[in-house]
């Protein structure tokens, strides 16, 4: 049987499932109250905001829909946004546009709208289709972000974000997620999408996979993905880590986006991260979870500086060799 | 670290696991009801359930009662009818009579017997009735002659006679005399028939019969026919849908009125039934377990009716555990958590393979009609409404189809839970919109397989024997499902997954 893996294999490199990360972590660091939070977009901007985490700049909110006819009027001046479900999650209902062309929107995939079409996504929105348990739900609308060109030669259509594991403050394990043509510009690995893993001490890449599989450049253009690194690494991760202090979960993912004028913005949050990450970075997250589980108290007060600067100590490079 | 938790959940587990292995032990040993099914007897529960209006005055209902008989002897009855007096009038025709001085308003008065299926009984049969001969109008005499002579001359004796007259009313391509007595008696055929007989000077008469089927409600008895040659008779059923082969137990044997109601009016008569797995020790003494006992924590105590509904409503237990093995063993993706279950109950009124294909075929024709009403651009409410009234069309159009082309399996297609397909119709939409069609064919595989494993293990005649009888099951069943709850391992997809890691 070559197509599966032995479980204790499995669990020599340390690898988190999901009946664990369930049980384990979720349930034990995430107090179930906390989830609107970050279950809620409109919710979580207004959270992070006073803290000074930035989030993508806010063009208005579809509350009604009675507001729906007035999108175009929302809308107008603005060439590039992206709407989005406030309860949505997986990246589902999230519509990217890029530019205008007389009254139709151009996707990032290149596809066009009509503002019919805005209309009927924004409708669905209001009635929940996107939001967990079919509740209403209100759509934002942001700001496009608008990508560094240092990622221009890594992604296709979308921009690239950057996926931090954050346990009790302490970041534990990154990715880079890069858009290509197979995932339709959006930057979730099941559909498509490239994931790098990041050497937590400097940003750099450490491995790429593409639907499971290893890869070593980028499909759609040929760029040789061991050149990524992400600048601005620690206050990337600082801001990740202070996610921590504002929101209270403990087994929190974060994905932050890098604008080119704007810098590191925060997409959203996520109280059940996904595992993908272990896969983009060849290794498990059991060790390093284990080792933020047996921290003492004195050790979790710490600041968010030296948080991140213990966490690149324990989980850089130099610790990547498999413990178990 | 362990929590506190980690030490009370293995102690939580055992405590379950302990209190349902207890009493299915106890009520195994104190109540003698058999662990596997199979060594035992049938024993069928029935209850029937009388409704009037009384006019205010004294009320006298008589009803008739089984009597022993050539596949059932009848073990134990009892009646509950608060108010009224009760008497068992036996002998040769026993019945039930219910007796107040006053009562007015809506009544309800309840029968129940517990007959045991043997073929040991060696009875006397009831003598011929005396013939009476009918008093035939004009334009329907001419045609009771005609079938008359017809089938007289076509059989050798009284039971072939009778049997030659139902074949002749049951054809399809009647001739006209038949069609004109067909109109005419509509409803009434067991007597037109029972009529005919005894014009031809053949003693017959009509009886009422009841079908035996697992957990029925409401069900209603059927006329049938009985013909007697010297001194022995024999039973006729008269529909033409003989298809069914199920146990019939004869409620009324003798011609008599099955229900008579003086002081009320508006009466009718229901029945339930129940099937139960009896010991022949237990079957045969008197050992009714009506609660007396808190630890017989049996539903045995309830009403045939409700019985004969917690039968399906102990099942779903056993789906949900399969479930929670699927999900949290092995990760298999489905549409809705606990959608498959609802199904598998849906199969176990269509049979499995009628299910699945009736299921792939409305589910396909739903997402069809579902992806041109995406196009009007409706809100979600109204667009699940109007699916849901497509899946009804959808539904209807089936059976008709599958009736017409005679295949009447089809029509049970009816037994589908129609809210829970609009919506699987609209998540599975979705899902082909923002996934793909391969993520749809993933998720409603997984959906299928779980209702079907599912479907396999609440059909299981052992499975449900025990979860029917033994309240402890449900024990266990909570006891496995907290402790698979506390897997914390890796799920069999996830080895699947993972796999790339074998390289490294």
């Amino acid at each position: 049987m070559s197509r599966f893996i032995a479980p204790w294999t499995l669990r020599s490199y340390g690898i988190l499932g999901i009946n664990r990360r369930n049980s384990r972590y979720i349930a034990r660091y995430n107090p179930r109250r906390l989830f609107p939070l970050v279950d809620n977009k409109l919710k979580t901007k207004l959270t992070v905001h006073p803290a000074g985490i930035p989030t993508p700049a806010p063009i208005g909110t579809v509350a009604e829909q009675s507001q729906v006819a007035g999108l175009s009027n929302l809308l107008e001046g603005h060439a590039g946004f992206a709407i989005k479900p406030s309860k949505g999650s997986g990246g589902k209902g999230i519509i990217v546009v890029t530019g205008r062309d007389g009254d139709e929107f151009i996707k990032a995939s290149g596809a066009r709208l009509t503002i019919s079409d805005l209309r009927r996504d924004v409708s669905n929105i209001l009635a929940g289709l996107y939001s967990l348990g079919g509740k209403p739900d209100v759509a934002i609308i942001e700001e496009l972000i608008h990508a560094d060109p240092r990622f221009d030669r890594f992604t296709v259509e979308g921009v690239p974000d950057i996926r931090v594991i954050v346990c009790r403050g302490f970041p534990v394990m990154a990715m880079m997620r890069l858009a290509t043509h197979a995932s339709d510009g959006k930057a979730n690995l099941h559909q498509g999408a490239v994931g790098v893993g990041l050497d937590m001490a400097t940003g750099r890449a450490l491995n790429a996979v593409q639907f499971g599989q290893t890869v070593t450049q980028h499909p759609d253009t040929g760029q040789r993905l061991d050149e990524l690194e992400v600048p601005d690494w620690d206050a990337l991760l600082l801001m990740a880590a202070r996610c921590y202090e504002v929101t209270g979960l403990g087994y929190l993912g974060t994905d932050i986006v890098i604008d080119r004028d704007k810098g590191p913005q925060l997409l959203e949050l996520n109280a059940r991260p996904g595992l993908a990450i272990q896969v983009a970075n060849g290794a498990g997250l059991l060790p390093r979870l284990r080792r933020i589980d047996d921290l003492s108290d004195a050790e979790l007060s710490a600041p968010a500086e030296e948080r991140v600067r213990l966490s690149q100590s324990w989980f850089g490079s130099v610790e990547q060799t498999v413990q178990s | 670290m362990r929590r506190p938790s980690d030490l009370a959940l293995p102690g939580l587990v055992t405590l379950l696991l302990l209190i349902g292995t207890a009493l299915v032990l106890h009520r195994h040993w104190v109540y003698e009801v058999p662990l596997i099914y199979g060594e035992t007897q049938t024993v069928w529960s029935l209850e029937a359930r009388i409704e009037f209006t009384a006019d205010g005055g004294p009320v006298k209902v008589s009803m008739a009662r089984p009597a022993e008989q050539s596949d059932f002897t009848i073990l134990r009855q009892s009646g509950a009818s608060p108010g009224y007096g009760l008497n068992f009038i036996e002998g040769a025709d026993p019945r039930a009579e219910w007796t107040v001085r006053a009562a007015s308003g809506a009544q309800e008065l309840y029968y129940q017997v517990d007959v045991l299926e043997s073929d040991n009984w060696s009875g006397n049969n009831f003598p011929a009735p005396k013939i009476v001969s009918p008093d035939w109008q004009d334009p329907y005499r001419t045609a009771v002659l005609t079938v008359l002579e017809g089938a007289y001359n076509t059989s050798s004796d009284n039971f072939s006679f009778a049997r030659e007259l139902i074949k002749r009313f049951n054809q399809t391509d009647a001739p006209q005399h038949i069609r004109l007595l067909r109109r005419a008696f509509n409803g009434r055929m067991p007597n037109l028939m029972a009529d005919i007989l005894n014009e031809a000077q053949v003693p017959a008469t009509v009886v009422y019969g009841l079908e035996l089927e697992d957990g029925r409600r409401r069900q209603l008895l059927t006329p049938l026919l009985r013909v007697w040659q010297g001194g022995k008779s024999q039973i006729f059923r008269v529909s033409d849908s003989p298809d069914e082969e199920l146990p019939l137990l004869l409620w009324e044997q003798r011609g008599a009125p099955v229900l008579d109601v003086i002081g009320g009016r508006d009466s009718r008569i229901r029945f339930s039934m129940i099937r139960r797995e009896e010991s022949t020790y237990s079957a045969l003494t008197e050992h009714t377990d009506t609660g007396q006992s808190l630890l017989n924590f049996s539903i045995h105590s309830l009403p045939v009716e409700e019985q004969a509904m917690f039968k399906t409503i102990l099942l779903l237990p056993v789906g949900a555990l399969v479930v929670c093995i699927l999900r949290i063993l092995v990760g298999l993706r489905t549409s809705g958590t606990f959608m498959p279950v609802l199904f598998a109950v849906a199969f176990m009124q269509t049979s499995l393979g009628t299910g699945i294909v009736g299921f792939v075929l409305v589910v396909a024709c739903g997402l069809f009609i579902r992806s041109y009403l995406s196009r009007l651009n409706l809100l979600l409410v109204a667009r699940i409404s109007a699916v849901i009234v497509t899946v009804i069309a959808i539904i209807s159009l089936f059976s008709v189809l599958s009736y017409k082309l005679g295949m009447t399996e089809g029509l049970k297609i009816m037994f589908f839970p129609m809210v829970i397909l609009a919506w699987t119709i609209e998540r599975m939409s979705i899902l082909w919109e923002e996934e793909g069609g391969k993520e749809v064919l993933i998720q409603g595989g997984g959906s299928l397989l779980t209702a079907a494993l599912a479907y396999w293990a609440m059909q299981n005649p052992v499975v449900q024997h025990l979860t029917f009888n033994f309240m402890g099951v449900q024990f266990i069943i909570v006891g496995l499902i907290v402790m698979l709850g506390a897997y914390a391992g890796y799920r069999l997809s996830e080895l699947r997954r993972f796999a790339s890691f074998r390289q490294r």
